[in-house]
């Protein structure tokens, strides 16, 4: 984490000073954006660095469903299955993945190359099916579309 | 096609989020002029009298939650932009954040000066990407040009602004979750009283205001109130976002004026039904309101009065349209799966009622459903009414119980014959 502190230095002079615990949800993004997951060095680095007690890290990290305290894969494909993307053809999308990918929603490629979950509602309805990969939003997707997504990954 | 706009006013295009487009459409023009005209006082008044209510989801007029926050009270005072978007359906205030986000940000520095705010936030959900690199771009870019930061405008006036990025949670979306989540702690929504303009954002007088509820304020002071009450209904001024998913022709985000009529924008604004299907239900504005069948809705209108006289409500205006041959009990059970999910735990009734309902369901979709199901489901629904701290334990039983009573006959068949009476489809193919 050591090497993010100029840059924790600037996003906190914008805060109102004095509510520190505040910065723990966007330090604990940056550290996973930068690692991939949340490691427990990171954990102690940022006590030392906010004084907030360990165990309020602790909840927020197991509260949030994106927070991660493991690596996963290179690609992380997220999948809506939400209403809106079922009556799109989610189930489809989702089932397509599963065999093209031979890993259940959960799991890891055995290469580490992709991650596949299932998610609710990624406000992208009008679009559906939506799927993510890592950060970009991918619109209307089908097989198809996604066959051609995935095979230009490495 | 409704003709009125008052947000969706431009052709957007690959620069139109941009400072300068937005300054050549007369962008920070009324920031200048409130500033330096106005007092605060004549700006509550102005928001105020210009009726607007909440486009979040509860409706509540603007103008009553900005008349808690006593001026001149000695404390800091805190407002809140709500860009949680989580509510399925909803999808308009990322038309805002990706088309128009310096609309967003000249509405909160407005609505900063008229509250005596010093430190501004927008909690934006933490999957929307371009949403936040646009909104991020802009907030930089007001920085730069003076209007945001120490003296804006050379007046004696300053305000920080923080984009605050959550982490993947359904229950932030609630307004004290939403602080909570600012605070760094896990986002518990909090009893009231005392309101969150009494005590909110770090125990402080705090104004959390939808997106689009925010995004009024330039156009409501530009114009006058009296101009914004022009369009509407007399208790329902303004026009909508209105995002519509589902299995219509057009899908996407729409501007309509307050009191449209329902089946003429979904049979010509949206382009008609997919596939020529007929219209089987629409759910109004978010998952979590009432669903509200093709005949309920053969006449209504689309304003708050209306809607809620039928039973249901226009929430936050994310409409899901359902064809004809859609399996309700599959849909049900989507539903469910997704509150059990986001159900944070804190009070017994939503967090034991989500997983119970939902374990229920999918009993009937693995047909082991039991004919006394679907009153046992009703009756947990019901046990959330009301006996929750946030809306979601309510929503969701609403949600539940208008499904159930509309369509019970599809939960009987299911229940009986072990099996869909619509081949369990949720998809709307051409063929059928």
């Amino acid at each position: 984490m050591k090497h993010l502190v100029a840059e924790f230095d600037a996003i906190r002079a914008r805060f109102p000073s004095g509510f520190d615990s505040s910065l723990v949800v966007p330090f604990l993004r940056r550290i996973q954006e930068d690692r991939g997951y949340v490691a427990d060095s990171d954990i102690d680095a940022l006590v030392d660095y906010l004084r907030v007690p360990r165990i309020q890290i602790e909840e927020v990290l197991s509260y949030y469903t994106q927070f991660r305290r493991k690596p996963i894969g290179r690609w992380h494909v997220q999948a809506c299955r939400n209403v809106s993307c079922s009556l799109l053809g989610a189930d489809r999308i989702v089932d397509h993945l599963t065999q093209k990918l031979r890993i259940r929603p959960g799991e890891t490629t055995s290469d580490g190359r992709f991650t596949l979950s299932t998610v609710e509602c990624l406000a992208s309805c009008g679009t559906a099916p939506v799927v993510m990969i890592n950060e970009t939003c991918h619109e209307c997707v089908t097989p198809q579309k996604l066959d051609a997504l995935l095979e230009a990954l490495t | 096609m409704s003709s009125t706009k008052l947000l969706m006013t431009f052709p957007v295009s690959a620069t139109s989020h941009t400072l300068v487009e937005y300054r050549e459409r007369g962008g920070y023009a009324t920031l200048e002029k409130v500033l330096r005209q106005m007092t605060p006082t004549q700006v509550n008044d102005e928001i105020t009298a210009s009726g607007i209510q909440g486009r979040g989801g509860a409706a509540f007029p603007m103008g009553r939650k900005w008349g808690v926050i006593h001026l001149n009270d000695g404390q800091p005072h805190y407002l809140c932009a709500n860009a949680d978007e989580g509510e399925p359906g909803t999808f308009k205030d990322r038309w805002i954040l990706e088309n128009a986000p310096h609309l967003l940000v000249e509405s909160m520095v407005i609505a900063a000066y008229a509250l005596q705010v010093r430190n501004a936030f927008v909690y934006m959900r933490g999957e929307f990407d371009l949403p936040y690199r646009r909104l991020a771009a802009s907030v930089d870019e007001a920085y730069e040009a003076g209007y945001l930061g120490e003296r804006i405008l050379g007046t004696d006036v300053s305000c920080d602004l923080v984009i605050y990025r959550g982490a993947g949670s359904y229950v932030c979306g609630e307004a004290s979750a939403l602080l909570t989540s600012i605070e760094g702690r896990k986002p518990y929504p909090r009893n009231r009283p005392p309101r969150l303009t009494v005590r909110g954002l770090y125990q402080r007088p705090t104004v959390v205001n939808n997106v689009e509820t925010l995004a009024n304020i330039v156009g409501i002071l530009r114009d006058g109130a009296k101009a914004f009450r022009e369009h509407g209904t007399a208790k329902n001024p303004g026009t909508r976002l209105i995002s519509v998913s589902g299995h219509v022709n057009k899908p996407g985000v729409y501007e309509i004026e307050i009191g449209y009529p329902w089946r003429r924008f979904i049979d010509e604004d949206c382009g008609g039904m997919l596939h020529g299907r007929a219209l089987k239900c629409v759910i109004p504005g978010g998952l979590s309101t009432k669903v509200l069948t093709a005949a309920d809705i053969a006449t209504l209108t689309l304003d708050n009065e209306s809607v809620e006289a039928a039973g249901s409500s226009m929430g936050s205006g994310g409409m899901i349209v359902v064809a004809e041959g859609t399996c309700m009990v599959r849909m049900l059970q989507v539903m469910l799966r997704f509150y059990h999910h986001e159900s944070c735990g804190q009070c017994t009734p939503c967090r034991e009622g989500m997983g119970w309902m939902h374990r229920i369901i999918d009993r009937i979709v693995a047909g082991d459903g039991r004919p006394e199901d679907l009153d046992q489901m009703a009756r947990i629904a019901r046990m959330n009414d009301g006996t929750t701290i946030c809306g979601m334990g309510d929503a969701a039983g609403y949600a539940t119980v208008g499904i159930l009573a509309k369509y019970r006959d599809e939960f009987d068949y299911w229940i009986e014959h072990k099996r869909s009476r619509h081949d369990g489809n949720l998809e709307c193919r051409r063929s059928s």
